[in-house]
């Protein structure tokens, strides 16, 4: 058990990637903001549009870390400002289950966002991923810390059976 | 599942005319064993339809007689428990080759069951706790049991302990799934019927409904909002109502049908033994999303606080399906970032040194 790799040593160079899920009538209309204003923030942030935070299943969240992901982000409309009324509070109802899922999967609750970002607040979203990609380098990439613990077993697995496929 | 029983027997069988059958047991409990001798007096049929070839519970066999047998001779492997250690996994590998058809037999082989809830620790969290710190443990020196040990007789080897609990079909290509913890004795019964008589639905198949539990559910539903999560022994349910309604987790909603909602007339919510809806990419999350859903409130402190009452999410959503789910196991970051290594003695690509002792 000699592979360590990304879990100690250099991480200087580890650039984290970052899936953030914006609502499409705020949070992804402020990083178009921050586009157009040519705002700087790390590029580490693939970016994903749904109409509403509220359609951000949890298990889009899973998935993300399960296929590589270093960090999440789940972004909506203030309170009261959601375009389908409901549609962020019903996010915010899961939001802290989530939250307590990943930690007892012994995902760093920093790896998680949950984040208000309205059309204006460009400037507020480049701060989040800022911040983000910040605490991320620190923690160290997710996803070859799940290779390594299954390769710890020495096992071929079915791949067929969509079981572990380490990022 | 079709309708057991109208098409003839495989044709080519065994030339004693019985099936040839295979039962076995990896990390499991013993339930699913018993469930097989539940069928009653289906048991004879199957004890008159089957020659058993190998069922380590209830027969005395040696491995090397299913090593013996020729590639395919057994009809069928009904496989139950999760996969813990390297002689699990030997076995069942060895039973793929030896069977035409594999069934993965009760929740533990089909999703993990209840011992993949060992995936939210580390093999030296679990070597730690059972050698080390539980009450009943006195053992000062840590020792803990050696892959290999050698002593004057010779050496004594013992299987790998995995770091991740895995289900069948993780290890090894799986035809059937029949879910349950057990498997309800009319579903065994009728996948046995299914089989002796070649009138088996796809392969790849779950054998049970394909539908959700609380659409076979008899209790009354309102519409949901919940400012109080209660577990079971807190309260005395109503027996006519929706549980999740009375703020009691239960796993319907997520789960598939299969066993005719069979706790909940014992006035108790289901866990989720059977598995995740047919449409259900992953139950644990579909079910955090319905609890979630149900929460009352648009206040901040509020739900936060509710949510809170939800004791142990991961153990509660992933009960029985946690080596199928899309994260599978703990990622562990605390004891990887503080560069705990798992440890040695349990680790197969070390050569032992002949100084451990089984203890
Ligand atoms: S599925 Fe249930 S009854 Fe069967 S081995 Fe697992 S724990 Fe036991
Ligand atoms: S949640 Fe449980 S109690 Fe409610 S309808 Fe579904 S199965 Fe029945
Ligand atoms: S009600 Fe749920 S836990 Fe109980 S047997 Fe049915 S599927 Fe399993
Ligand atoms: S529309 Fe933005 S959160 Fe619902």
């Amino acid at each position: 058990m000699t592979d360590r790799s990304g879990t100690t040593g250099d991480l200087s160079g580890f650039q984290p990637r970052l899936v953030g899920f914006l609502c499409n009538w705020c949070s992804y209309t402020g990083a178009d903001l921050a586009g157009t204003a040519r705002m700087k923030y790390p590029a580490n942030m693939r970016i994903i549009r749904v109409m509403c935070s509220g359609r951000v299943e949890p298990v889009l969240v899973l998935k993300a870390f399960a296929e590589g992901a270093d960090g999440v982000l789940v972004s909506g409309c203030h309170p009261g400002d959601c375009h389908y009324m409901e549609g962020n509070y019903k996010a915010l109802r899961r939001r802290f289950l989530v939250e307590a899922l990943l930690e007892q999967f012994g995902i760093d609750r920093r790896r998680f966002r949950f984040q208000w970002i309205s059309a204006a607040e460009g400037d507020r979203l480049a701060e989040i991923v800022e911040e983000m990609v910040a605490e991320i380098r620190l923690l160290g990439p997710l996803g070859r810390a799940r290779e390594r613990l299954f390769q710890a077993d020495h096992l071929s697995l079915n791949p067929a059976a969509g079981g572990p496929s380490p990022a | 599942m079709g309708k057991p029983g109208t098409q003839g027997r495989p044709k080519e069988g065994h030339p004693s005319g019985k099936l040839q059958l295979g039962i076995y047991w990896c990390a499991s409990c013993g339930g699913c064993d018993i469930a097989v001798l539940d069928i009653n007096e289906k048991i004879l049929d199957v004890a008159a339809l089957a020659d058993i070839k190998l069922w380590p519970i209830a027969l005395d066999f040696k491995y090397e007689d299913v090593r013996a047998l020729p590639d395919k001779a057994l009809d069928v492997s009904f496989i139950n428990g999760a996969l813990r250690n390297s002689e699990q996994v030997e076995i069942v590998e060895l039973l793929r080759k030896k069977s035409k058809t594999v069934v993965a037999f009760g929740s533990c082989a089909c999703w993990g069951g209840i011992p993949a809830l060992a995936n939210l620790f580390d093999r030296n969290q679990i070597f730690e706790r059972v050698y080390g710190t539980s009450p009943s443990t006195v053992n000062p020196n840590r020792s803990v049991p050696a892959l290999e040990s050698r002593m004057p007789e010779g050496t004594l080897t013992l299987p790998t302990f995995y770091n991740t609990v895995y289900k069948l079909d993780d290890i090894i290509p799986v035809e059937y799934y029949l879910p349950g913890c057990p498997p309800p004795a009319e579903l065994v019964a009728e996948a046995v019927d299914a089989i002796a008589t070649g009138n088996l639905p796809p392969a790849g198949s779950v054998l049970a409904k394909e539908k959700a539990l609380c659409d076979s559910c008899p209790r009354e539903r309102a519409e949901k909002k919940v400012t109080t999560f209660r577990r079971v022994h807190e309260v005395q349910p109503d027996p006519d109502r929706c549980l999740l309604d009375q703020g009691i987790i239960c796993c319907g909603p997520a789960t598939r049908d299969g066993c005719g909602a069979r706790c909940l007339e014992a006035n108790m919510p289901c866990r989720g033994c059977f598995g995740p809806t047919p449409e259900a990419v992953e139950q644990g999350a579909k079910m955090l999303s319905a609890v979630g859903s149900i929460i009352e409130g648009r206040d901040e402190a509020e739900i936060k606080r509710v949510a809170a009452q939800v004791v142990d999410p991961a153990g509660t959503f992933y009960r029985f399906g946690l080596a199928a789910s899309l994260l599978h196991r703990s990622y562990q970051e605390r004891s990887l970032k503080e560069g705990v290594e798992l440890d040695s003695r349990l680790d197969p690509t070390v050569v032992p040194t002949g100084k451990e002792a089984v203890t």
